[in-house]
């Protein structure tokens, strides 16, 4: 069974949003992300969740911080500024364990930018947004379906490893109005948040000598039972505030590793073409789109060119491109802004590989000519 | 009648954080004073914090607690009261924190006449990074960031609550304990934001740096600057200047309550989908 509709990634983002079961959104208004919140303002009371638009971006954030704690999938979404703004709260929600999903509709930069066309400069934002040692998740659609199928995994990342999960579209992908096939919601797997089962007086959110590196969290039908403390202090095991070194230390790592330990039920890319190439692409989101099509316009003039497309975007598959800069002596990153997945190839590939770029930070999608031409160029 | 205080209390927790004398016990007994003469269940009261040495607060409690970050308390009670708008929601944070970063949510939480009841502990003074002054400090006084004298006007909390829209407003004090708990009390069961001007005593950040480092001496001086409504009334502007008008202000039953609006919106979605 599926559903045929014509949407934008917006509107997609949003139904798959109330598809993973979202029940509370939290939002402010800004420029390319409104379709979210127009279209998750209809549709929550009728699934009899909570919409609402807050006074500011931290506002905001911090509301469905708040719901996730009490047991509700939450979500809020922005656009560039406003991801600046809810840097603070992601923090938080990296420190207290909280499930949340924040969609980032970039859009150019810095500052106000230009808020109406693409951009892909939130990349390391994304990344290093937020103050302390931490680690995020990051996902990056590249079609009007994934927006659809990584909303969903976004949720599902989140509520599993009890992290917040940032999903990065842009302006494009917000805009393009097509024809999806949406596949019906049984194909999808629905992850919850694991529920504590023992006594209340005995659960503790952050109990991992008990309930091993990611403690079950109560969702919204347990949660009145189980009363518990969280802060955005550097915690015990109860929730509590501490100073102790060796606890604070043994913390800090347990949710970096809680995530890298897990890193390939976490990681997702695509190896398109790269079989028999002799150059490799390498891009990500709306502008992989292009490069799918200056890779076949390529081979169709008989250039051995493939590319390979994270769509975990963070953490960075660096293994994959340490892998692939063994094989391939020259590499083209290509990103709508200046160059940031531009660092992480270069550490990634150690040097084994010549790295030329494909960047714009012009407020245009980077055009199939393009990178076609830095292709013929660097296969001479 | 007596209270066991153990009964809401996390004892494993104890001693409060707080310094000797802080008149931030002396709210949070008010409160807990409060809800026991309601017979609130603990398991049904969410209290969220902001930062700062009130805001650690609800960690002393055995309800849901939430601990934010600085300013952001009223947002994330909010939500809970959202997700689950039969439960009591309260938060318990200081003036800088409520006034001051948090500002635009206090406001915005008074305008949607929420049923969460905010309690703003206001002891004029940011007392955990160090007597800096607050939008609370009173004009004059001195501050680690003011060494020479307040020059910044204050805001008046209750006319502050008022003008937002809040449907309950009341001030009272440390001075004056059992009237702070009949506030609070009054507060809590009132179906829409709520909001308690507690002044209370810092004679640590504020005190030592205007002669108020006791506390009795600086309780005392509180009492000295309130006065109640019915005295108020019988004064001039000149004799209320730097005065403290105690008392309820607002008590507005009528005001629809905003999960109970949200409820109809549901309501009306589902009916026509």
């Amino acid at each position: 069974m599926s559903n045929v509709e014509i949407a934008n990634g917006n509107e997609l983002v949003a139904e798959a949003a109330i598809a993973a079961g979202c029940r509370f959104y939290a939002g402010y208004p800004i420029t390319p992300s409104s379709e979210i919140p127009e279209h998750l303002s209809k549709r929550m009371p009728e699934v009899g969740g909570v919409f609402m638009q807050f006074e500011d971006e931290i506002a905001s954030v911090i509301a469905a911080i708040g719901a996730s704690y009490a047991g509700y999938k939450s979500m809020t979404a922005t656009s560039g500024p406003g991801l600046s703004l809810k840097q603070e709260g992601i923090g938080l929600a990296c420190m207290m364990e909280l499930p949340l999903v924040v969609v980032d509709v970039m859009r150019g930069g810095p500052s106000t930018g230009l808020p109406t066309r693409v951009s892909q400069a939130d990349y390391m934002q994304a990344r290093w947004g937020t103050h302390g040692d931490h680690m995020i998740i990051a996902i990056a659609p590249s079609t009007l379906i994934e927006t659809y199928t990584e909303t969903i995994r976004a949720f599902n990342l989140a509520e599993k490893y009890r992290t917040p999960v940032l999903l990065l579209t842009d302006a494009v992908l917000a805009h393009l109005h097509g024809r999806v096939e949406i596949p019906d919601i049984s194909n999808f797997e629905i992850i919850e948040r694991t529920q504590p089962t023992v006594p209340p007086e005995e659960y503790y959110p952050y109990d991992v000598e008990r309930f091993g590196i990611i403690p079950p969290l109560p969702n919204k039908e347990n949660w009145r039972k189980y009363k518990f403390h969280m802060t955005g202090l550097n915690k015990d095991k109860t929730g509590f505030p501490t100073v102790d070194s060796k606890k604070v230390e043994e913390d800090e790592e347990r949710m970096i590793n809680k995530i890298m330990n897990n890193i390939k039920d976490i990681e997702s890319f695509e190896y398109y073409r790269v079989d028999d190439a002799d150059v490799l692409v390498i891009a990500y989101g709306t502008n992989a789109t292009a490069a799918r099509v200056a890779i076949d316009e390529a081979r169709s003039k008989g250039i051995k060119v493939g590319m390979f497309r994270p769509i975990t975007v963070w953490p960075f598959p660096e293994a994959q491109v340490f892998d692939l800069s063994k094989k391939f002596k020259k590499i083209i990153v290509s990103e709508i802004n200046l160059g940031q997945m531009l660092y992480e190839v270069q550490r990634a590939s150690k040097g084994n590989s010549e790295i030329f770029t494909v960047l714009q930070a012009a407020g245009v999608p980077i055009r199939p000519q393009q990178i076609l031409e830095k292709i013929e160029e660097v296969s001479k | 009648m007596s209270v066991d205080y153990s009964k809401y209390l996390r004892m494993d927790k104890l001693p409060l954080y707080w310094c000797p004398g802080c008149g931030n016990g002396t709210v949070l007994k008010a409160l807990l004073t409060a809800i026991d003469e309601l017979g609130w269940d603990n398991n049904d009261i969410a209290m969220v914090s902001g930062i700062g040495c009130s805001a650690r607060g609800p960690g002393y409690v055995n309800f849901h607690t939430f601990h934010t970050l600085h300013g952001r308390a009223i947002p994330a009670a909010t939500a809970i009261k959202m997700c689950h708008p039969d439960m009591h929601v309260i938060v318990f944070s200081g003036d800088g924190d409520m006034t001051a970063i948090g500002g635009n949510h206090f406001i915005h939480a008074c305008r949607r006449n929420i049923d969460i009841t905010l309690i703003v502990v206001d002891n004029w003074i940011y007392g955990m990074t160090g007597g800096q002054y607050s939008p609370l400090t009173p004009t004059g006084t001195k501050a680690s960031t003011m060494p020479r004298g307040n020059i910044d006007p204050t805001f008046d909390v209750v006319e502050l609550a008022k003008g937002a829209g809040a449907t309950f407003v009341a001030r009272g004090s440390v001075a004056e304990p059992v009237m702070l708990k009949n506030y609070i009390k009054k507060a809590l069961e009132h179906k829409g934001t709520s909001v308690i001007d507690a002044l209370s005593n810092c004679h640590i950040q504020w005190g030592r740096r205007n002669k108020f480092g006791d506390p009795v001496k600086l309780v005392d001086y509180i009492k000295s600057v309130t006065v109640s409504q019915a005295k108020a009334a019988k004064l001039s502007k000149e004799e209320l200047e730097g005065k403290y008008i105690t008392g309820i202000f607002v008590d507005d039953p009528t005001k629809k309550e905003y999960t109970q609006s949200y409820k109809e919106l549901i309501e009306k979605a589902q009916a026509k989908a």
